[in-house]
């Protein structure tokens, strides 16, 4: 049935289809208006304050995602706790799943 | 002396030769070791390419080691294979030529960032590679345990290469602490083999296994597999996969992957091959449990990570959830299960999308490898929280990093969504939850790497650097091409690479009687 | 019963070495873990080649008053010899490689404990 799979992908098709909405999407664009200010009006309002510098504001790597780890905490606990870095338990997940394995295999054919 | 007759012999051989030969070199001159090491790697991916195109038209390839004619499995005056038996099948070829390929992707890679201890790294890496070609091309289970043996050796001497840092000796101790005990169960089964059925072969045992399993052929069986899965990297047993791949030099981390790829190549070898229909239906789904732990695990834990090598790893933890995952509803369907789906014969489209995804997820995740070596090669920094606004300073890393950004997370017009949508598609018809966890993955793993990306390429230029070097700067776009290339034209590789290898993964019993007539 | 003596020691040997491995913090004991576990395994596949009553396998040097032809049945099996042989040289490679990267874990980290040799957690 799916021997070849270019039965419903073809990437060339994408492609073109691509290049035309964004030619598309470039002439609706270009009916905008031309008389925007840069400068003085484009600058965000914060009551006066002065806006910090890019710099200062800039959101580090590692703290993007603070909110969806803040929200996930108790399944995060615990994954921490399971990644413990110590050479034992690597060992030891490796006994656990011969094991899960061995009882399930030879327990199996006892049941059936 | 037919050159044609001894390729797989000449491409362990010339590989291992020139490992011996470069110390010495080394000596002499760098430039010398490094010509020597280039030709050399050079010369074993063109015969490679040869021999893998003798195996696509004429069949599986038999080769014995040390009879006076290399064809001639089974001797006169026995009645089994007695020596060492090198047999390529479409699945050995398949992997033999992504191996070679991305060696030496890597060593170009390492030309740019090897400045002192070179003579030690290069001999190290050829060794690495004997070890991953010599997993693929024998067909001797001993054979298999001691390349294994010599892959784990000189990775793990390769991933605590840069000895200054603690970090690094950590995960070399760790890697050869797992690898070794897993080799050590695996030798345990080999044993169990040997003591059962006076047999050492692969195409011989599986002869003898037929179809009802004994209780020692079980233990092998979970022996081999959990020793082989946990050298494949799948959840629970992964850890030392983000410690292994996050600590070793630029090159070595994607070559690493091929490495575990295989070890993953060994792990199907023993269930299609050597048990073939007598597998027993719960290593099918253990796979496939295994490997949504994998996906699940391996995407999450990436969202936590401060450390960019680190975080590339995780994410290679649940590619690798994938292919397992594909195998697993493949190798499901194979023994029967499933009616709906073995009818329909989906479950060779799932082992089509497995194997393929083998062949996208080395190229994608290497790319993201080189890249954050060159980062680090250029700014000395490994934290996310330090770096910002690169792509000012370097504007062909950050468009090589979208492009590996959007293969990985499955975006068409990348190889990865070529092959992901093939796996959605197909195991689907196991049960309609492993695809929704697979898709679901695949948005977690574009947010993951789009923060990467937001971090440290765009944003306010924080310091001033330049571009990576040239040999960098050429392996990387090597990769980027490629993956653009079979993104719009994948079945160039699934009508000439996969489909060959899953009908060698299928009919096992060609394997069976190339060797044993 | 006598004959099952050898594989009774291989279990409890590998049960012994993973039991070091497993639950023991030094880096050293796991590594003395794994030589035993490695022994193990190495007295198991000697274990597999013996017959009983049997001679060393080689051909020129036969005790007198045998013939040769029924010479297969009376020898031990060489293959496994050759396979444990093998299995030990790596063994010793391994454990040298562990050994020295334990040598610079003690310079690093100043210690050797297993708990606290972990920067590289979660």
């Amino acid at each position: 049935m799916i021997e070849s799979v270019e039965i419903y992908w073809n990437p060339l098709v994408w492609l073109i289809a691509f290049i035309v909405i964004a030619i598309v999407a470039y002439i609706i664009r270009a009916f905008g208006k031309k008389e925007h200010k840069k400068g003085e009006q484009a600058k965000p309002f914060l009551s006066g304050v002065e806006e910090p510098s890019k710099e200062a504001v800039h959101v580090r790597g590692g703290n993007v995602y603070w909110g969806f780890v803040e929200a996930l905490k108790g399944y995060y606990g615990a994954m921490k706790k399971m990644h413990s870095g110590r050479v034992n338990d690597y060992v030891a997940w490796f006994v656990v799943i011969a094991s899960i394995l061995f009882v399930v295999l030879f327990a199996l054919e006892a049941i059936l | 002396m037919n050159l044609m007759e001894h390729l797989p012999a000449l491409i362990i051989a010339i590989p291992l030769i020139t490992a011996f030969l470069t110390p010495l070199v080394d000596r002499a001159s760098k430039k010398a070791r490094n010509v020597l090491v280039f030709i050399s790697l050079l010369i074993t991916f063109i015969l490679v390419v040869l021999l893998v195109q003798r195996v696509f038209d004429k069949g599986i390839i038999t080769y014995v080691m040390g009879a006076s004619n290399p064809t001639e499995t089974i001797p006169k005056q026995a009645a089994v294979p007695i020596r060492i038996v090198l047999e390529i099948d479409g699945l050995s070829a398949f992997m033999l030529l992504i191996s070679i390929f991305i060696s030496f992707i890597g060593l170009i890679y390492s030309f740019a960032h090897i400045k002192e201890g070179g003579g030690r790294f290069y001999t190290l890496f050829l060794l690495m590679v004997v070890g991953m070609i010599g997993m693929e091309l024998t067909g001797d289970l001993f054979n298999l345990f001691v390349f294994l043996e010599i892959l784990s050796i000189s990775s793990a001497a390769l991933i605590a290469f840069e000895f200054k840092r603690a970090t690094t000796i950590e995960a070399g101790i760790k890697y050869i602490i797992i690898s070794s005990i897993s080799a050590l169960f695996v030798l345990f089964a080999v044993g169990l083999f040997y003591g059962e059925y006076d047999l050492l072969n692969m195409a011989a045992i599986a002869n003898e296994i037929g179809g009802a399993l004994s209780h020692i052929d079980k233990i092998a069986l979970i022996l081999l597999f959990s020793a082989f899965a946990m050298k494949a990297g799948t959840a629970p047993m992964h850890m030392w996969m983000p410690d292994a791949y996050g600590e070793a030099p630029g090159a070595i981390s994607m070559v690493l992957i091929a490495t575990t790829q295989a070890s993953l190549y060994a792990l199907l070898r023993v269930c299609f091959t050597i048990y073939n229909e007598a597998l027993h239906v719960v290593f099918p789904i253990a796979l496939i449990l295994l490997g949504l732990a994998s996906i699940f695990i391996g995407v999450t834990m990436a969202l936590l990570q401060d450390d960019i090598k680190r975080l590339i790893a995780y994410a290679a933890v649940a590619e690798v959830g994938y292919i397992v995952l594909a195998i697993g509803a493949g190798l499901y369907g194979f023994l029967g299960g499933g009616d709906k789906f073995a009818s329909l014969e989906m479950w060779k489209v799932a082992l089509k999308g497995g194997i393929f995804h083998i062949f996208n997820d080395v190229l994608d995740i290497g790319l993201l490898f080189l890249v954050a070596g060159g980062i680090i090669y250029v700014t000395k920094e490994r934290s996310l929280n330090k770096l910002g606004g690169l792509a000012h300073s370097m504007k062909y890393s950050s468009i090589l990093f979208l492009i590996g950004l959007a293969a990985v997370a499955g975006l068409p017009p990348m190889n990865g969504f070529a092959s992901k949508i093939i796996i959605y598609e197909s195991i689907y018809g196991v049960s309609p939850i492993l695809s929704i966890v697979a898709i679901l993955a695949s948005i977690v793993m574009l947010a993951i790497f789009v923060k990467i990306f937001h971090a440290i390429f765009t944003g306010p230029k924080l310091a001033e650097h330049g571009e990576v070097p040239k040999y960098m700067l050429a392996s990387m776009i090597v990769l980027a091409g490629l993956i653009i290339f079979f993104g719009l034209f994948p079945d160039i590789v699934l009508k000439n690479l996969v489909n060959p290898a899953v009908n060698a993964l299928m009919e096992y019993g060609k394997y069976i009687s190339a060797v044993m007539g | 019963m006598i004959y099952n003596l050898p594989f009774l020691t291989v279990v409890a040997l590998i049960a012994i070495g993973m039991y070091a491995m497993l639950f023991k913090k030094n880096l050293i004991k796991i590594a003395i873990g794994l030589t035993i576990v490695e022994s193990g395994v190495n007295l198991f596949l000697i274990t597999l080649g013996y017959r009983e009553g049997g001679i060393a396998p080689i051909f020129t040097n036969l005790p007198p008053g045998m013939s040769p032809e029924e010479i297969p049945e009376k020898m031990v099996l060489p293959v496994p010899q050759a396979l444990t042989l093998t299995s030990i040289v790596i063994g010793v490679a391994v454990l040298a490689l562990i050994l020295s990267l334990a040598i610079r874990i003690y310079r690093h980290y100043g210690t050797l404990n297993a708990e606290e040799v972990r920067r590289l957690k979660e």
